[in-house]
């Protein structure tokens, strides 16, 4: 199984993505932001978290537009695999590739500890091998993570069953508690919370790995 | 020539730097503040000749997050 993790000017989780990847069995290419094309064959992109380009303009909005993040549009509309975590989770609303927004938290304070998550479905191959309802440990440490969608857009999050998690104890501010969503056809999930920093007994939790060992394991079996 | 783009938080979505800093003001004894908003202005030297229609482009497809932000051309001669 291929995955390859974009690596952007102020990245600063890619090597932790490609590290928790790699243990959970992917073979990972990192790919810069000037590469017009992705590897070929390649079953999963991560969009790692960071500041890219130091957060001008808007959180992700200069990284949305590198020639990468084209190839990333075209690799998800044949039907490809993404996971945006963090600044990655921004990345991929300013795409359009996800509904919605990251504004600035609710408290103007960055926030950076553990954060309770509540797994709100397990029917994605992001979310498989967790129970919905279970409440897993994440670490957050963002500045704009409050989740703003329209009310539209929220009804059909909700209905269509693509609140991936849910913040047990908002700290942000995001509507519905909103940490991470799914694409309409559930194989594109973004997310503030980081899941690649909760991989390892030295992180201080595992709860991560469960998504990784998850993905990998279906898509190398695909 | 110029053009200068205001770009707002749509109204509806919660500003909450405009909060702290009415919140601010009103600390500070500045009384009769209801509500602030804030935005940003974005200066552009453009080509002789750029449409408004071109900014707005810009605007749709970088300058503003359309999702949350309105914006505001002005074209500058």
């Amino acid at each position: 199984m291929k995955a390859a993790v974009i690596v952007f000017p102020g990245s600063n989780c890619d090597r932790d993505m490609a590290v928790a990847l790699r243990a959970a069995g992917a073979d990972v290419q990192m790919v810069w932001h000037k590469d017009a094309g992705l590897p070929d064959g390649v079953d999963l992109v991560a969009v790692p978290g960071g500041f890219s380009f130091g957060d001008y303009l808007r959180c992700g909005a200069i990284a949305a537009q590198s020639p990468v993040c084209q190839a990333v549009v075209a690799h998800v509309e044949r039907g490809g695999y993404a996971l945006g975590v963090c600044n990655g989770f921004q990345v991929l609303t300013e795409t359009g590739l996800l509904p919605g927004a990251l504004m600035r938290n609710a408290g103007l304070k960055f926030v950076c500890k553990t954060q309770g998550l509540r797994v709100e479905t397990s029917a994605s191959d992001f979310t498989a091998g967790y129970n919905a309802g279970d409440v897993v440990q994440f670490p957050i440490a963002h500045h704009d993570g409050n989740y703003f969608a329209d009310a539209e857009v929220l009804a059909a999050l909700r209905d269509q069953d693509r609140i991936a998690f849910s913040y047990d104890g908002n700290p942000n501010g995001s509507q519905a508690d909103i940490a991470g969503i799914l694409s309409e056809n559930r194989r594109v999930l973004g997310m503030m919370p980081h899941p690649e920093r909760a991989v390892d007994t030295a992180h201080g939790g595992t709860d991560g790995q469960a998504m990784f060992r998850g993905l990998v394991g279906m898509l190398a079996n695909a | 020539m110029k053009a200068r783009v205001h770009v707002m938080l749509k109204t509806g979505v919660l500003d909450p730097q405009g909060e702290a800093v009415r919140h601010s003001l009103g600390a500070m004894g500045f009384e009769g503040v209801g509500a602030v908003r804030q935005g940003k202005i974005i200066e552009l030297d453009l080509a002789d000749g750029t449409t408004e229609a071109t900014v707005a482009e810009m605007c749709e497809k970088l300058l503003a997050n359309t999702v949350i932000e309105s914006y505001q051309i002005e074209m500058v001669a």
